[in-house]
């Protein structure tokens, strides 16, 4: 892994999981009035962690094995779903709770934003660096 | 990974799916005392049934109503023995529509729905957002 690699990639994996915690949340106020349906997510500390400690794809590859119909990428690894612990529990056995769901979520957005700004600073950063 | 553009088609499905309750609670209401229907009988209330479906992994679960059911709770007797509808014993069969239920039925959707839509809305605002990296 090179340098411009190693800087990009902690924000690169955050971003991924922030936004497949996105998709988690709003499957979750989707199915809010589905019986039956049991609230998930994941631990996102531990899920980044994980993710930045494996071997990411070099981007110094020779693009040869690629572009000749080569092993694909592996995709990357999906993060354990878990089972939101109930706090309120419903009859019909839905385990949705709105309240936490929509604080997670809005969580989760300015997370997401707040990724985006640090790896567009990033970017300035090293541009700064080329362009002297 | 997928990417966050599935978010709309999972708040797409669950919103069909209020819609399709709060019509079915407009029908119920505006039927709350049709004692004749069609088929000649009083009208039953009609329940719509949500379940949870695969759309892409298991942290993609949009909602599809699976049918819409006819509620099995009793009808309503009303004593009228002068109603053309009345039996024997002057009792008019009227609909099984709880108009109180059917009221807490409505606003539950309609806030269902506006979280969907907030959700829509949040999704596509990161998506701009994530358009502007290293701009």
């Amino acid at each position: 892994m090179n340098k411009l690699d190693e800087l990009l990639n902690f924000n690169h994996q955050a971003l991924n999981l922030r936004s497949h915690r996105q998709q988690v949340l709003a499957s979750n106020i989707a199915n809010a009035d589905t019986p039956g349906y049991k609230a998930r997510d994941f631990d996102f500390k531990s899920a980044l962690a994980s993710a930045t400690t494996q071997p990411e794809m070099s981007l110094a590859q020779p693009a040869t094995t690629q572009a000749a119909g080569g092993a694909a990428p592996a995709p990357a690894p999906q993060p354990d779903l878990l089972y939101r612990s109930v706090i309120q529990p419903s009859i019909d056995g839905n385990t949705v709770d709105m309240d936490v769901e929509r604080a997670q979520f809005a969580e989760n957005t300015v997370h997401y934003e707040a990724n985006i700004t640090m790896l567009t600073h990033q970017i300035r950063m090293m541009l700064a660096a080329i362009q002297g | 990974m997928t990417s966050l553009l599935n978010i709309f088609d999972v708040a797409a499905s669950a919103m069909t799916a209020q819609s399709q309750r709060l019509n079915a609670v407009a029908s119920n209401l505006a039927n709350a005392d049709s004692a004749t229907g069609p088929d000649g009988k009083a009208y039953k209330a009609k329940q719509v049934v949500f379940s949870a479906q695969d759309m892409g992994g298991p942290a993609n679960a949009g909602v599809r109503v699976t049918g819409v059911i006819e509620d099995p709770s009793p009808m309503r007797r009303l004593f009228e023995p002068n109603h053309p509808m009345a039996d024997a014993s002057g009792y008019v069969t009227m609909p099984n529509v709880n108009v109180v239920e059917e009221m807490v039925n409505m606003i539950s959707a309609s806030r269902a729905y506006q979280n969907n839509v907030e959700a829509m809305n949040t999704a596509k605002t990161l998506l701009a957002k994530t358009l502007t990296i290293g701009q």
